[in-house]
């Protein structure tokens, strides 16, 4: 039986992969500029390893793969140095909104209904979800890195704890306290 | 305080068995603990109620991005392409 092989075309990869590649970053990094700069490397990177191609994935599986070690490095990049200071910072707010010794809501911060949630009104849901969409990036990077891989791409826990050097601890610690804070900056900004 | 107490006050506790339930099962000394809070905190109910909402919302974000069809310009992909060519003919 004669398997078949793909073969690579570089000349046709700006045409066929360039748009698909673009907004396969922007989704994740939420940055044109760095999305563009990455859809870029991942061409030139590509271009290097032509030769290492087996043909046993398709094309654009094989430059999607790149990419994502791209998107990844740039998480690592992010959630090191500076941000882990402003991690630091986020998870001391976070501790603000339960109280020291029992771990009970702070009269403040407890959870209210959140108008526009529950509704069916489509105008009310877009305010929100562009409300949500500026309180995801007001996350920590290490924490926007982890929240984003485990919803929009579904990695497994183990995966994301490799790529981004976490330990399962504190995997579950960042979760918890990413949703806590998406959860308070709805809120805060929606009522 | 009663450990029991310690259960029905920690709303810290709850709400991080919620996000890890969401992920993985709760082991069932967690799963007990969880439920006996949720009986008695209507707080952490409705949090675990957006919480799962959030969930979908951002689900539904990555949706409407892919549809936004946001392209690369004509321009940046012109040379992006003479740039691969040119990495082509330096092979």
């Amino acid at each position: 039986m004669i398997t078949e092989t793909n073969v690579l075309n570089p000349h046709k990869w700006v045409a066929a992969y360039a748009d698909y590649l673009y907004m396969y970053a922007i989704v994740r990094i939420n940055d044109e500029d760095t999305a563009k700069d990455l859809v870029q490397e991942t061409f030139l990177a590509a271009l290097e390893k032509v030769d290492r191609f087996e043909g046993k994935s398709t094309e654009r599986t094989w430059l999607t793969a790149i990419l994502k070690n791209k998107i990844i490095d740039v998480y690592r990049k992010k959630s090191s140095g500076l941000a882990i200071a402003s991690a630091n910072k986020a998870a001391q707010e976070q501790d603000e909104f339960f109280e020291e010794d029992n771990g009970h809501w702070k009269a403040e911060y407890a959870p209210q209904p959140i108008a526009g949630m529950d509704d069916e009104d489509p105008l009310l849901k877009k305010e929100l979800n562009s409300i949500l969409q500026k309180c995801l990036q007001k996350l920590p990077a290490l924490w926007n890195a982890v929240f984003t891989m485990k919803h929009i791409d579904d990695a497994a826990t183990e995966n994301i704890c490799t790529e981004l050097h976490v330990t399962q601890a504190n995997f579950w610690v960042i979760i918890h306290r990413a949703k806590v804070n998406l959860r308070a900056c709805l809120q805060k900004n929606w009522n | 305080m009663s450990y029991l107490n310690k259960i029905i006050y920690n709303c810290k506790q709850a709400t991080f068995l919620i996000e890890k339930k969401q992920i993985r099962r709760l082991s069932f000394r967690e799963e007990i603990e969880l439920r006996i809070h949720l009986a008695g905190c209507g707080m952490c109910v409705l949090y675990n109620k957006q919480s799962r909402a959030i969930n979908d919302m951002v689900q539904q974000l990555l949706q409407d991005s892919l549809k936004n069809d946001l392209k690369l310009d004509d321009a940046f992909k012109a040379d992006l392409q003479a740039k691969i060519e040119e990495g082509l003919g330096n092979k």
